[in-house]
């Protein structure tokens, strides 16, 4: 397994696109969501994509292998909310053990279908681990600024629980995402290394901030290198930033971290900025030009998209980044 | 020296903070310790977070480039102060941005501080006092919370206190950290024990030169990593000198730093200039310091009694007055001081062969130089103002000589009309507006305040103007701007048209007025931009491209405004209402006020308001941008703050002695019951005396998210509970004149101070007002301890929301407060036809007390509300369309 650290020498890694934006293509129901299991469960279940691992399995297999077909090394579980934190909102708590399980699971096994077709190119699976839908260091109440809506011990509780059920499912990295609140990251790093000393056993893990707006900050307000010095206490594959910005508005924000770290760099950005009906309209190719800029500039070991992105704007990226040599991480991992 | 390094320390906060080689000595900032400042823990005993705040502002403002935050004492909860103090921290981005250092001597307060911060902190402090064991695991955890971490050389046996103990235990500390822990050898500083000296005890001697040795030895052998120490321990003999202490810092600092100190606790206050520290006192503090005589504190604590500290004395500077005559004039009109210029510019006129040549040479060189600094962002408005009364003093004192000699003009770079429009009484930024063109040689004609449009068409033709300002602080003005746009269409006028003022926005200006009139609009919301704005827009060779440009970005921004819009979902009035915000009224408690019925206050001293004033919008009023006081000592704008300031500090002084602007309010408590949902009614002895009309949020929300209304704040008539709320009106009566006196003297500055110290007095008894009600007259909160701040920051239980402003846009609300309080014939407010209030600075609203009542923005409303409140209010749609307008979704 732990030759993703060899592919990453060697070449550009391409990471999956968007799962969200595939999903919506199915228009599932209610009831799709719901199926046979959760026919009679007590709250609305549209819109818990999570669930579709559970109840719509061949759906997130199909989008997987449409991914790996077009060109992605390593595809992300069906896991963003897979927290009791943020499975509250379903009433879900009890089942996030089984959903970051059986998504694992799938997508397990649709990498080892692929790497069984073609063994030079192995295929990964990385657990996908979401923000929540809370802040540790922000209040949501603004006339209480000293009031958290969620802890750093419930946290990590809730990011130590998928954590183990994503590794159990198979999961061969730990990708942290979309992180808008540098301190939930931390407590999910903290969940990550009491796992990591439990089960002795090293686990790659990807981290990637999330960068809201022109001013170059994350939502809780740290600058792009306070960021990365903030989560370079633990030994990471890689560290980069998603979502939020398209590709072009992205690329300060990595040169801002890229000569400054050991870890590899990666980048999932959105196909552009949403349009007045919040839609991604970049085409592959729109987007593909811009990615081609990182790559010129060496900036870049793991690619891939977010919002909006499709199996074809990853065939693109995954085309042009064949023809670019990896950014050379300077010392390899501590 | 040379060092052992290969990695750095790298910390951050919102901000990065790396320590490489070529980084300065890192100040670590140590007032927010309650061990160390009695200050700081009387506040945290106390509960004063908000002033705790503000030390800790004050340091990162004041250079802390960490801040060290301690809260060890017996008599509060350590871990719950820590992590409240953090919380409110990291909510204050100019405290936040530096990195944290965790100080605290028992574990769990640092594990409940490392919990709560998201950058890369410091622990202060571990050590091996306990042992191998509690050490290594301690340091996992740190490890594992992403912190650097000080380590104190103190070991089971005790506290380092030589050379070899200090080595001894830093060699052992870093062995097992690196090797055991695996931690960075560069998030390790070592606190290697600073001592005093010259204690009298020989065996203090060597405190100092060990620590420096020590700290020598650390960084050459033990790679990567700082040394740290508090630095005022070394002076502690001599508390009460210090003039000797700031010395000893000096000396102190100067070797260890040399030595490879490179971070540590000083007060930069108590710190001399090394190279400023007379040679005879640098000698004797050397010696004892590096222990170089055996007699070195007996001579020190001698020449000690010499140099007890003096007092230096502030003089004015006048030797300026040396400098030949141009460069005192314009000396004194950047610096804004008018005492001589009478006399300067009078020896100009004696000199030149016409007096108009004192104008348009000394005076408007002087003014070009005030034109360059302003552009160039090294003066601000304030000091612009200042140099404007300087000028027009100045041109006072020549008109006579000129008119004199007749006909000779001096030729104005354009003609700007500057007007308030019809309704609206609101004419500070105006006025500073005028006064920033006017010293940049535009001629300004000033129709005033509530100025018809045709008074505004029929002047600009008259007078030949060349362009048109329009300035407006409340909604309906924007109505009045469009139309005043729409006729300038109509009666084909060609110059350009300025829209400024608080409620104005570019988007509307882009959507609203630039459709109204074919030639150019600009919005100009702050002074500093007009002059680049109207010189842009007269020149004649630019003016064709600007004007298109202009066009084209006004096209280009409306077409993107409109476009956003239709993002936004709305709900109907009837699901809104569904929605409302749920108050339990079987357990909300209810208070019936100590005093029903309506009050005046009119014999109050302005000095009971100036501890209510909120400074920020003062400030802002001046364009001077920041958080009062922070914006004191603002790197950039805090010396002119602190200028306008003190000056506003004067006038307020006077004003409060002579009574020069008289307070009055009127209020009233009633009984009331919300009915029909949105509406409430005000009952005298049960008995309907009024209605106010409410307005309901229809914005899509999430689940759970309320769609509220101010009448969800009062209980329904069908609770059966009797409810209560109140209204209010409070005037400053007597700026106008205040400020037309100044005018009178050619002081436009201290006519502007008037008026917005004025605005902050209306403010800040509105303030007062509630604070009253709220204790006393209602008594709802009659324990309430609150500070300034916190009334700023509207802290309190309860609100009052003012008709006009987000909860509440409709102006005509404020009719029914009029006419229930019959505010006009009591305190003499009265009310525009645009329903601006007359004094300008009067403040009016409702008073809610129910303690789940908040501030909150209505949003934009639909159609079917639109028509449902024009029902309940018994106006026309159109009307009610009119008046609100600006908060009808499209």
């Amino acid at each position: 397994m732990l030759n993703i650290y060899k592919a990453l020498q060697e070449r550009i890694l391409v990471l999956d696109g968007a799962m969200g934006t595939m999903l919506q293509a199915y228009k599932f129901t209610e009831e799709d969501f719901r199926g046979a299991r959760f026919k009679d469960y007590p709250t609305p279940l549209q819109g818990n994509n999570d669930l579709l691992s559970l109840t719509q399995p061949e759906a997130i297999k199909t989008i997987h292998g449409k991914y790996f077909e077009a060109g992605a090394d390593i595809i992300e579980t069906n896991t963003f909310s897979g927290t009791t934190i943020a499975m509250a909102d379903y009433q879900m708590e009890d089942l996030v053990y089984e959903l970051n399980y059986q998504s694992a699971k799938i997508a397990k096994e649709v990498a080892e279908e692929f790497t069984a077709k073609e063994p030079h190119k192995p295929r990964f699976v990385a657990g996908s681990i979401g923000p929540t839908n809370r802040t540790a260091s922000m209040s949501p109440d603004v006339n209480d600024p000293g009031y958290r809506a969620v802890t750093f011990d419930e946290l990590r509780i809730a990011y130590k629980q998928q954590v183990e059920a994503l590794l159990d499912g198979g999961a061969d990295i730990l990708l942290v995402e979309t992180v808008f609140d540098t301190l939930n990251a931390k407590a999910a790093l903290f969940a990550i290394e009491q796992v990591k000393e439990e089960r002795k056993t090293e686990i790659p893990v990807m981290l990637s901030g999330t960068i809201t707006d022109a001013s170059g900050r994350t939502l809780s307000g740290q600058t792009a290198e306070a960021f990365l010095i903030s989560v370079s206490h633990i030994p990471l594959l890689s560290v980069g930033f998603n979502c939020a910005l398209g590709a072009n508005l992205l690329q300060p924000h990595l040169e801002a971290i890229a000569n400054k770290t050991d870890f590899a760099i990666s980048a999932h950005p959105n196909a552009g900025l949403p349009n007045a009906f919040g839609e991604y309209d970049e085409t592959p190719e729109e987007m593909g030009e811009q990615i081609e800029e990182y790559l010129k500039k060496n900036l870049i070991n793991i690619i891939g998209g977010c919002c909006g992105t499709s199996p074809e704007h990853i065939r693109v990226i995954a085309n042009i980044a064949a023809k670019y040599k990896p950014r050379k991480v300077l010392e390899g991992v501590d | 020296m040379k060092v052992k390094q290969t990695k750095y320390m790298r910390l951050s906060g919102l901000e990065p903070l790396i320590l490489n080689e070529n980084s300065n000595f890192i100040n670590v900032g140590e007032r927010t310790n309650v061990a160390g400042s009695r200050k700081f823990l009387r506040l945290i005993k106390e509960e004063k977070f908000d002033e705790a705040l503000d030390i800790a502002r004050h340091q990162v403002d004041g250079g802390a480039q960490i801040v060290d935050i301690n809260m060890d004492d017996g008599l509060i909860d350590g871990k719950e102060a820590m992590v409240r103090f953090l919380n409110l921290i990291a909510a204050e981005p100019d405290i936040c941005r530096v990195p944290m250092m965790i100080d605290s001597s028992k574990w769990e307060i640092i594990e409940a501080g490392l919990q709560v911060v998201q950058g890369k902190c410091v622990v202060n402090s571990i050590s091996l006092k306990e042992g191998e064991e509690k050490f290594i695991w301690e340091a996992t955890q740190i490890k594992r919370y992403g912190a650097a971490v000080i380590v104190m050389a103190f070991d089971e046996v005790g506290q380092a206190d030589n050379y070899e103990r200090r080595i001894e235990i830093a060699k052992r500390s870093y062995d097992i950290l690196v090797n055991k822990v695996g931690f960075p050898s560069e998030d390790i500083i070592f606190d290697l024990n600073i001592f005093p000296v010259a204690t009298g005890m020989d065996e203090h001697r060597k405190n100092a030169v060990d620590f420096i040795e020590a700290t020598r030895w650390v960084r050459q052998n033990l790679e990567s990593v700082s040394v740290s120490g508090g630095v005022s321990n070394v002076s502690f003999s001599f508390r009460g000198n210090n003039t000797v202490r700031e010395a000893m810092h000096s000396v102190f600092l100067y070797y260890s730093i040399q030595a490879g100190m490179n971070m540590g606790i000083v007060n930069p206050a108590l710190l001399e200039v090394y190279d400023d520290i007379p040679k005879d006192l640098l000698e004797h503090i050397e010696d004892v310091i590096l222990d170089r005589r055996d007699d070195a504190t007996e001579r020190l604590l001698d020449f000690a009694e010499t140099v007890k500290g003096t007092s230096k004395e502030k003089t004015v500077d006048l030797s300026w007055r040396e400098n030949p005559l141009q460069e005192r004039i314009t000396h004194a009109l950047v610096k804004g001081i008018d005492a001589f210029i009478i006399e300067d510019v009078e020896q100009a006129r004696q000199e030149a062969t016409k007096p108009i040549e004192v104008i348009e040479g000394h005076l408007m060189i002087g003014m070009n130089v005030v034109g360059d600094l302003f552009g160039a962002g090294k003066m601000f408005l304030p000091q612009v103002v200042k140099s404007a009364r300087v000028m027009k003093k100045a041109v006072g004192h020549l008109n006579p000589f000129i008119e004199a000699e007749k006909g000779e003009e001096q030729q104005a770079l354009g003609k700007i009309l500057m007007a308030t429009v019809k309704g609206d009484v609101h004419d500070i930024g105006k006025n500073i507006v005028s006064v920033v063109l006017g010293c940049n040689n535009y001629e300004i004609v000033d129709l005033g305040v509530m100025v018809p449009p045709e008074k505004i068409i029929e002047t600009a033709k008259r007078e030949n103007v060349d362009a048109i300002g329009l300035s407006g602080l409340i909604t309906p003005s924007l109505d009045e701007m469009v139309y005043l746009a729409k006729e300038m269409e109509r009666q084909n006028l060609d110059v350009p048209l300025l829209i400024g003022g608080a409620t104005t926005s570019k988007a509307h200006t882009a959507v609203k007025i630039d459709t109204q009139y074919k030639n150019a609009v600009v919005h100009v919301n702050d002074a500093s931009r007009a002059v680049t704005v109207v010189g842009d827009l007269l020149n004649k060779k630019t003016s064709n491209t600007y004007v298109a440009k202009l066009k084209k970005d006004y096209d280009e921004f409306r077409t993107k405004f409109l476009k956003r819009g239709k993002e936004k979902s709305y709900i109907s009035i009837d699901e809104a209402r569904k929605r409302k915000y749920k108050v339990d009224w079987n357990t909300s408690e209810i208070v019936r006020p100590k005093e029903l019925g309506i009050q005046t206050l009119e014999q109050l001293s302005l000095k009971e308001l100036v501890p209510f004033i909120d400074w920020s919008p003062f400030f802002r009023s001046w364009d001077l941008h920041g958080k009062f006081p922070d914006i004191l000592s603002d790197k950039i704008v805090g010396e002119q703050a602190s200028v306008l300031y003190n000056e506003a500090q004067e006038m307020i002084q006077e004003i409060s002695a002579k009574q020069l602007l008289k307070p009055k309010a009127i209020f009233g408590l009633f009984e009331a019951n919300s009915i029909n949902e949105d509406d409430i009614s005000i009952k005298k002895k049960g008995n309907e005396v009024a209605v106010f009309r409410t307005l309901r949020q229809q914005l899509k929300k999430r689940e759970g998210i309320p769609n509220i209304a101010l009448s969800d704040f009062v209980a329904p008539e069908e609770s059966n509970k009797t409810d209560y709320m109140g209204a209010f009106c409070v005037g400053i009566f007597g700026a106008q004149e205040l400020a037309e006196s100044y005018k009178a003297k050619e002081d436009d500055y201290n006519a502007i101070m008037a008026q917005a110290i004025a605005d902050r007095f209306a403010e800040a008894f509105a303030e007062y007002l509630h604070k009253q009600v709220r204790t006393k007259h209602w008594g709802y909160a009659s324990d309430e301890t609150l500070t300034n701040d916190d009334l700023i920051k509207e802290n309190y239980k309860g609100i009052r929301p003012a008709p006009g402003y987000p909860a509440c846009p409709d102006h005509l609300e404020k009719d029914t407060i009029w006419s229930l309080l019959d505010v006009e014939n009591k305190i003499g407010v009265q009310l525009t036809e645009s329903k601006a209030m007359w004094p300008a600075a009067a403040v009016s609203g409702y008073y809610f007390a129910n303690k789940e009542a908040k501030y909150f923005g209505l949003g934009k409303i639909t159609d079917d509300q639109l028509t449902d409140y024009a029902n309940r209010k018994g106006v026309t749609k159109t009307k009610a369309r009119k008046w609100l307008h600006p908060n009808i979704a499209d």
